[in-house]
């Protein structure tokens, strides 16, 4: 795929199981995040060539909103402020859209913001004066109630202080515990230590150099990428 | 002259309109100055082409209708539209007060009894003119005639309006409103609304206004005098949809005494040209005012709006916050003046106007003018014009919305602040309006 003409990704295959977490690593600027912002369906980014299938459906071919609906979800890396637009009734309106009733939204609702402690962010706008910290957990927030069948997760520890840590992880491990098939996006393993990825991908350069098992992980925090750089 | 349309602005016509209304001999020769200045001034030098505008196809005075002591006995078509526009529901819930004005007469009045009780006066302007001879002590002295050509027209020909007094210490607790609704082609309208709240009372005035589109072009040139003395609360808002054959120039300014609050709240949303800017004057030390205002100039519309607000006292602050979103080819311009003068030691004033472009043809300007004649002054100002994010879009169509819906939000968002600030039944109408014409815009 490419950006503005300009190849970033050339060679990306991956398969993600259900109920299980794998990560996505590599060095900045390697293409992780372009991988998570194509795949949800940013606008500026072309697929010159490629398909992303959820249960046998490409969704390439589907606008942003079509591919949310389906299941697939993106925890944004630096997610932008929306103005004057209430945290409780964009999560109403996005849980109807994923099918959800108004009183199971209700019901989940208040579950949520206990889960990751968010109780007193309740009647704030969505992500307006939230810390770098606050909006991962919001993003997770959001997953949480969306329930993903694919979870993409872009950085979720960047600028995370330790108890967010361990409260983001644990809402990670419910996400696949339900079935979603996650993937965690990182240039550093902290987060994998809390949950431990069954499947370790490693991208450089547009392309996927490794694929290994959770100890593949260890060893790029240990030597760093030049393990896999061969 | 009584029930059809006069159609020519004489000094006859004014003579037997002050006749007709049964006005003391001030008002009459209050109004032939009033003629007088409006033929020897120009049309104003700045703003919108006002050069379709033919004097010569207006109705001066129209009165369609009769007043009526209940809904029920109004013509079936108007009594339609107020039903409509839930007047009568309103009025059982939420008014302390409710008139109704039709072309240039106001049909429909009540007040609560525990209002009334109160000592408050919710009246016609007629009415309080011919009943209250004090009423000349404020009636255009906080706007001359000759402040501008529209003011002047104003005094020579105005009619019907609302005139509020509140007495020293009361606090009205539920808003009073006046509905104006232009219901003749080409006709204009020229109500006057006169506020006066003594020291300590406090008072909340709401104005809708609305009219059925004609082709030719209808004036609704009403002004608005509030006199807020020693720490009077005044609220005046206004929600304005007239149709896209309607000039809309209008005058309103506020004395604000010692101590005194005066808010002025509106959203435009209609009108095929308007010019207002709301003015108060900050008298008394430690006054203050604030205007909230939301436009939502749509294609072919011109919204000129801003807000004045002068310090003449030490310790004054004001506040003027505007929000415009502007579609198709529509053009919204926002001028927010504050002047202090020497004396207004310690005043502090904030001007903050932000725009919202939706389309590649919308216009916008904002024109800020900061005079300060003293150092001791704290003033700000924030200007901002864009059109909506697409990585705003692109995240919420992320979380499963489409583009329309993320569209609603964000547009929504951006005039909340203003838009909490209006009651609930204009801000649920105002939020419809915003979302029918921006669905039209995605296509």
């Amino acid at each position: 795929m490419s950006v503005g003409g300009e190849p970033i990704l050339r060679g990306v295959d991956l398969a993600l199981a259900p109920g299980r977490v794998h990560a996505l690593m590599g060095p900045n600027g390697s293409g992780k995040s372009t991988l998570a912002l194509t795949l949800a369906g940013e606008p500026g980014y072309t697929v010159t060539r490629g398909r992303a299938l959820l249960e046998g459906e490409d969704l390439l071919a589907l606008p942003p909103h079509e591919r949310a609906r389906k299941g697939l979800l993106l925890a944004f890396q630096y997610p932008p402020e929306i103005e004057g637009v209430a945290l409780r009734e964009f999560l109403r309106l996005a849980c109807a859209e994923r099918g959800q009733g108004f009183c199971e939204f209700q019901r989940n609702y208040p579950r949520a913001l206990a889960r990751l402690r968010m109780e007193a962010f309740d009647g704030r706008e969505l992500n307006v004066g939230f810390s770098g910290g606050e909006k991962k957990r919001a993003e997770l927030l959001q997953l949480f109630l969306l329930r993903p069948k694919v979870a993409l997760l872009d950085e979720p520890d960047s600028g995370v202080d330790v108890d967010a840590l361990r409260l983001i992880a644990d809402a990670i491990r419910d996400l696949a515990g339900s079935g979603a098939a996650v993937l965690i996006i990182t240039h550093y393993p902290r987060i994998l230590e809390h949950v431990p990825p069954s499947d370790v991908f490693v991208v450089d350069r547009g392309r996927i150099v490794e694929h290994g098992g959770p100890d593949l992980a260890q060893r790029i925090g240990e030597e760093g990428f030049e393990v896999v750089r061969g | 002259m009584t029930k059809g349309a006069a159609r020519t602005l004489t000094r006859e016509f004014v003579e037997a309109l002050s006749v007709e209304k049964g006005e003391p001999a001030w008002m009459r020769a209050h109004r032939e100055r009033c003629l007088a200045a409006f033929e020897k001034m120009p049309l104003p030098r700045f703003g919108p082409d006002l050069s379709s505008l033919d004097f010569s196809d207006l109705a001066y005075y129209a009165r369609p209708v009769e007043p009526v002591r209940r809904w029920e006995d109004l013509p079936e078509e108007i009594r339609r539209t107020f039903n409509a526009l839930r007047l009568p529901e309103a009025e059982q819930k939420a008014l302390a007060g409710l008139g109704a004005q039709v072309d240039s007469e106001v049909v429909y009045r009540s007040l609560l009894e525990e209002v009334r009780a109160q000592g408050v006066i919710f009246a016609s302007m007629d009415t309080a003119v011919r009943d209250h001879p004090w009423v000349k002590d404020y009636f255009m002295q906080a706007i001359p005639p000759e402040d501008n050509k529209f003011a002047a027209l104003h005094g020579a020909v105005w009619s019907g309006g609302t005139f509020i007094w509140v007495p020293p210490g009361v606090e009205v607790k539920v808003p009073l409103q006046a509905y104006y609704r232009m219901q003749t082609e080409a006709v204009g309208q020229f109500e006057h609304t006169l506020i006066v709240a003594e020291p300590g009372s406090s008072v909340h005035y709401i104005e809708g206004c609305s009219a059925p589109r004609f082709s030719r072009a209808a004036l609704h040139s009403g002004m608005v005098e509030i006199f807020a003395k020693e720490g009077a609360r005044v609220r005046f808002t206004t929600v304005q949809n007239w149709s896209k054959n309607v000039y809309n120039l209008n005058n309103k300014r506020a004395l604000a005494y010692a101590g005194a609050a005066v808010d002025w709240v509106s959203g435009s949303l209609g009108s095929k040209v308007t010019m207002l800017y709301p003015t108060t004057v900050l008298l008394g030390p430690g006054a203050r005012t604030e205007n909230l205002a939301f436009t939502f100039a749509q294609d072919g519309m011109w919204l000129d709006s801003g807000a004045r607000a002068l310090h003449r006292a030490p310790d004054t602050t004001s506040r003027l916050v505007s929000r415009s979103v502007v579609q198709g080819t529509g053009k919204s311009v926002f001028r927010g003046t504050v002047h202090v003068y020497p004396q207004a030691k310690g005043a502090k004033a904030h001007v903050e106007c932000s725009t919202l472009l939706l389309t590649p043809d919308a216009k916008t300007e904002t024109i800020p003018i900061l005079n300060a004649e003293t150092d001791d002054v704290e003033l700000g100002h924030e200007a901002t014009v864009g059109r909506v994010s697409q990585e705003k879009l692109f995240y919420l169509m992320s979380r499963g919305l489409s583009e329309s819906q993320a569209m609603s939000l964000i547009v929504n968002g951006f005039v909340s602040p203003i838009l909490k600030e209006i009651p609930l039944e204009y801000s649920v109408e105002l939020r419809g309006i915003l979302e029918m014409s921006f669905e039209r815009a995605i296509g």
